[in-house]
């Protein structure tokens, strides 16, 4: 008695992901945009301890509008990806994996990655 | 059978190892580093330099830059794995990521032992 005209929802903007699935997708987003600064990044660690001159150039980009933007982004991917990434090593040592505990605890993810970008956002600005 | 892929994983549980290994040691490493940041407050080049003229400092950060690079790769791969269905350009990705990464280990060697 299998209905064979199931809905097949591979349209992205039909996809209703539950929480869990959430954080995992932008634990990939989080790690894939990381990996594409690493280079940029590694650029101002350079030259910021290159010499004096060099370190008050890097503070000068990562204190502008732009640089504070893209700081701002690192810092949520970074809290994102590293307190996800705690919670899947939990999961990994078979700690919360019901699922309602596997539900909470993605809402804490977002709840605490959000708030430590909040809170860092404020300070860098 | 497994249909077996020159891009494939390798089949075993060395990468799912490796990536939790690199967290860990990168997870550590971030703690360390900002409790020395808040304690040393570094406010100009001589003070942030200073952070990284000690040897042992040096080959920690150099044990998570090199954490960093191999979990990337690995996590990396994993979303050209998921996305990129043809083999010629998911292996094309593939050589240019290592090339990359392999540069950056250089390059980080050259930062760390220049300062």
């Amino acid at each position: 008695m299998r209905n064979k005209t199931r809905p097949k929802h591979l349209d992205l903007t039909k996809i209703r992901l539950p929480l869990p699935g959430f954080v995992s997708i932008l634990h990939r987003v989080s790690g894939f945009g990381m990996f594409l600064m690493i280079g940029m990044l590694l650029g101002v660690l350079a030259l910021s301890l290159e010499s004096p001159d060099g370190y008050e150039r890097a503070v000068g980009y990562l204190t502008g509008w732009f640089g504070k933007l893209v700081v701002l982004g690192l810092i949520w991917a970074f809290a994102h990806h590293f307190i996800a990434g705690i919670r899947f090593l939990l999961l990994d040592l078979h700690v919360g994996t019901e699922l309602s505990a596997a539900r909470k605890s993605s809402a804490l993810v977002l709840i605490l990655s959000i708030s430590v970008t909040v809170i860092l956002g404020v300070t860098i600005w | 059978m497994v249909n077996r892929h020159i891009t494939g994983a390798h089949y075993g549980l060395k990468d799912w190892l490796i990536q939790r290994v690199t967290a860990t040691i990168m997870a550590l490493y971030t703690v360390l580093f900002a409790v020395i940041y808040f304690v040393s407050c570094p406010t100009d080049y001589f003070t942030w330099s200073y952070i990284f003229q000690s040897q042992w400092m040096r080959i920690i950060t150099l044990l998570f830059f090199f954490s960093l690079f191999w979990h990337a790769w690995v996590g990396v791969r994993d979303i050209y794995m998921d996305y990129i269905q043809s083999t010629a350009l998911r292996l094309g990705f593939q050589v240019v990521t290592v090339v990359v990464l392999l540069a950056y280990a250089l390059w980080v060697v050259q930062i760390l032992w220049s300062v």
